[in-house]
C-alpha cells in the first residue's frame, strides 16, 4: 500500500485513484471505501466509477471540471476512508460442475500440481473468495482467496470461447466468468448459476465486497439446479 | 401506412437488403462499466452529432453506423428525411449521386445505396423523428456480449425491417453541414502519457511518439492494433489489472500497441503506455486498416484546453442548401448555432 494514493490521468476524461500495487484486501478496501463515499456524495463532473483491485477509475466530463480540480476536490474524501465495512455482509452460495465436459482443464491442472482432480475440488471449494472486482467482460468477477496449491500460470494463448458460467483458475487468482468470452485461465467448472442477465434486476447478482463460496454438484443434476437457481433469484428479486 | 399508437406517430419501413457491417449505435450505455458492460456507442461521435443536426434530432440520437462495407436500404411506405455522415464513400438515393452531410427525402420504394467507405472506416446514417428503439440502460446502442442493443440485439442482417417516422414535411427543403475534416491517414493524433508510463524506458517513450504506425487489418469496435517496432517494457509486462478508457494505448506482452475503443473490455491487465486526447478520438477511429499514425504527446491541461476551445460538444454548423430559400428551423434550433460563442466552463450551453 502507497502512504499517499497517488492520482494519475487516464486521459482527459478519467483519472485512476491508485492506493497500492498488490492485490491486497486492505487496498482493495480502500478502493470500495472511495467508490461509496463517491456515490454517497455528488462531486461536480463525475460521471462514474469503476472500482478495481488496486484503484479506482473515475470518469468525468471534461466540460465540467478539469483534472487539476477534481484532484483539489477528491481530498477531503481521500483522508478519512473508513474501513470498518471491508465486505458487503453478502454471501453467495454457487453451485458447481467440477470436471468433465464442464472443466476440462480439470486433470491438467491438477497433475501439473501433483494433487488428484478430487483434491483440486476439495480445495477449491472449502475456502470463502472475496469478490475484488468486477469487469472485462460483463458479470465477470475476480475472486480472491485461492488455495496457494491450487496457483497455475496463465495459460500463453487466450482461447475464444469460454462458456457462460465458466469457473477458472490463472495464476493466483480464480474466477467466475459470466458471458461467453476469451479466456487464458484455465477452466476447471461451471456453474449453472446466471450471475449476469441483461433484463433482470440486478443485473448483474454479485458485487465487490462480496463473499462467494463454491460446493460441487454432479453433472446429471445441472438442469434442476439451473432451474432452481433461477427461482431463487426470481424469489429474491420480487 | 402505418400508425405506431406507442410512438403516437405515422411510421415507414426501412428494408435492409444489402447489411455490409452495421449496428444500431448512439452516444453510448454509461453507468455499468462498474459491470464489465462498455459503452459501446458510436465510433465516431463527432459524426453521429453532425447525422443527428441534419434530420433535426438531439444530439445522440440513435443511427445506423456502417462500416467499411456497402450497405442498400429501401424504403416502404410515407417518405422519410435520412442524413448521411462520416467518411467519404457515394450516395445514391433512387439511381441519383447525392452528397453526404446534407438532409435528403426518400420516398416509397426507392433504393439507397452506400458505396465503401473511402480512406475512412465509419458513417452514421439518421433518421429524422430517430428509429424506435427503447433504451436498455440509457442507450440502443448494440453491444452483443452484454446482450444489449434496441431493436435488434444483433448487426443487422439482410432482410431486417426497421421502423422510422415518416418525415414530417417533405417538400425539397434540405439542410447541410459543413464538410469534416476528411480522412486522417498520415495524421499526428495526440495522447496524454500514463497511467502507466512509467513501466517504460524513457528511450521506449521516444520511441513511440517517433514511429509512424500503421493500424493493422485486425482493428476492430474492441480495439486497433498498431503495427510498427514492437516496445519494451522496463518492468514486465503484467500490471495488477484495472480499469479502462476509450482510446487507452495498452502494450500487449508481445510489445505491440493496441488502442481501447468503444467495445473494450473495461478492465485490462497490460500497462497503458499512453491515452488519446478526446479531441482527435473522431479522427484516429476513421484511419482504415493499413493507415498512418503519428503520436503527439500533451499535457492532460492542454488536451482539456483544447477540447474547451475546440467547440466539440456545441455545434455543428448548418447552411441552408434548399432549392429554395428557406430555413429548417428545428434543425437550427437544434444545432445551437450560438455555441461556438458560448463559454465552454458552463455546463448549460452543452445541455
Amino acid at each position: 500500500m502507497y502512504a499517499e494514493p497517488r492520482l494519475l490521468p487516464c486521459g482527459d476524461s478519467a483519472l485512476s485513484v491508485e492506493f497500492g500495487d498488490a492485490i491486497d484486501e486492505t487496498v482493495n478496501a480502500r478502493v470500495l471505501s472511495l467508490d461509496r463515499k463517491i456515490a454517497s456524495q455528488s462531486i461536480d463532473g463525475i460521471r462514474e466509477t469503476v472500482p478495481t483491485y488496486r484503484s479506482l477509475l473515475i470518469h468525468y466530463d471534461p466540460f465540467v471540471t478539469t483534472f487539476a480540480s477534481l484532484k483539489q476536490d477528491l481530498i477531503p474524501y481521500l483522508r478519512k476512508l473508513e474501513l470498518s465495512r471491508i465486505n458487503t455482509n453478502r454471501a453467495w452460495s454457487v453451485p458447481v460442475v467440477y470436471g468433465g465436459e464442464h472443466g476440462t482443464d480439470l486433470d491438467d491442472l491438477a497433475a501439473g500440481n501433483n494433487l488428484t482432480p478430487r483434491e483440486v475440488i476439495e480445495r477449491h471449494s472449502s475456502v470463502e473468495y472475496r469478490v475484488y472486482m468486477i469487469g472485462f467482460t460483463p458479470g465477470f468477477a475476480y475472486l480472491g482467496g485461492l488455495n496457494p496449491s491450487l496457483a497455475t500460470p496463465r495459460r500463453q494463448q487466450s482461447r475464444p470461447d469460454a462458456p457462460s458460467g465458466t469457473i477458472s483458475i490463472g495464476g493466483e487468482q480464480t474466477a467466475l466468468q459470466s458471458v461467453v468470452g476469451p479466456s487464458g485461465w484455465h477452466w476447471i467448472g461451471r456453474t449453472p448459476l446466471e450471475v449476469y442477465a441483461p433484463d433482470r434486476n440486478p443485473m448483474c447478482l454479485l458485487d465487490p465486497g462480496d463473499i462467494v463460496r463454491f460446493y460441487p454438484i454432479a453433472s446429471e443434476s445441472w438442469q434442476s439446479e439451473r432451474e432452481r437457481c433461477a427461482a431463487m433469484i426470481r424469489d429474491a428479486v420480487q | 401506412m402505418l400508425y405506431n399508437e406507442r410512438e403516437g406517430r405515422i411510421m415507414s419501413r426501412l428494408i435492409i437488403t444489402a447489411p455490409g457491417i452495421a449496428s444500431i449505435q448512439d452516444i453510448g450505455r454509461f453507468g455499468l462499466q462498474r459491470y464489465g458492460v462498455a459503452p459501446a456507442g458510436a465510433m465516431d461521435a463527432g459524426a453521429l452529432r453532425r447525422a443527428n443536426t441534419l434530420v433535426g434530432c438531439p444530439v445522440g440520437t440513435p443511427a445506423i453506423e456502417i462500416g467499411p462495407l456497402p450497405v442498400t436500404i429501401e424504403v416502404a411506405g410515407p417518405p422519410i428525411r435520412i442524413a448521411l455522415s462520416g467518411t467519404p464513400r457515394t450516395l445514391s438515393i433512387g439511381g441519383e449521386m447525392a452528397p453526404l452531410d446534407q438532409s435528403h427525402v426518400i420516398r416509397d420504394a426507392q433504393r439507397v445505396t452506400i458505396g465503401s467507405a473511402r480512406g475512412g472506416m465509419f458513417s452514421y446514417l439518421c433518421f429524422e423523428g430517430g428509429l424506435v428503439c427503447e433504451s436498455q440502460h440509457g442507450s440502443g446502442s448494440l453491444d452483443q456480449r452484454a446482450g444489449f442493443g434496441s431493436p435488434l440485439r444483433r448487426r443487422l442482417q439482410a432482410g431486417d425491417v426497421l421502423e422510422v417516422p415518416a418525415a414530417t414535411a417533405w417538400h425539397n427543403e434540405r439542410s447541410a453541414a459543413e464538410p469534416s475534416a476528411g480522412p486522417a491517414c498520415q495524421d499526428v493524433i495526440r495522447v496524454i502519457l500514463g497511467p502507466q508510463d512509467d513501466y517504460f524506458y524513457p528511450e521506449t517513450i521516444d520511441r513511440f511518439l517517433s514511429t509512424t504506425w500503421r493500424t493493422a487489418l485486425s482493428s476492430n469496435r474492441m480495439c486497433y492494433s498498431l503495427d510498427g517496432p514492437l516496445l519494451a517494457h522496463a518492468k514486465g509486462y503484467n500490471i495488477i489489472s484495472d480499469g479502462t478508457v476509450k482510446g487507452s494505448v495498452q502494450v500487449a506482452g508481445s510489445g505491440q500497441p493496441l488502442v481501447l475503443l468503444a467495445d473494450r473490455g473495461t478492465i485490462g491487465g497490460y500497462p497503458k503506455i499512453a491515452t488519446l486526447a478526446s479531441i482527435d478520438m473522431d479522427r484516429f477511429v476513421q484511419i482504415p486498416p493499413g493507415g498512418e499514425v503519428l503520436f503527439k504527446a500533451i499535457s492532460v491541461e492542454e488536451a482539456q484546453a483544447l477540447l474547451r476551445t475546440s467547440g466539440a460538444r456545441a455545434s455543428v454548423t448548418l447552411r441552408e442548401a434548399s432549392r429554395y430559400p428557406r430555413i429548417n428551423p428545428t434543425a437550427l434550433a437544434s444545432a445551437n448555432l450560438a455555441g461556438l460563442a458560448t463559454n465552454a466552463l458552463d455546463p448549460a450551453a452543452f445541455d
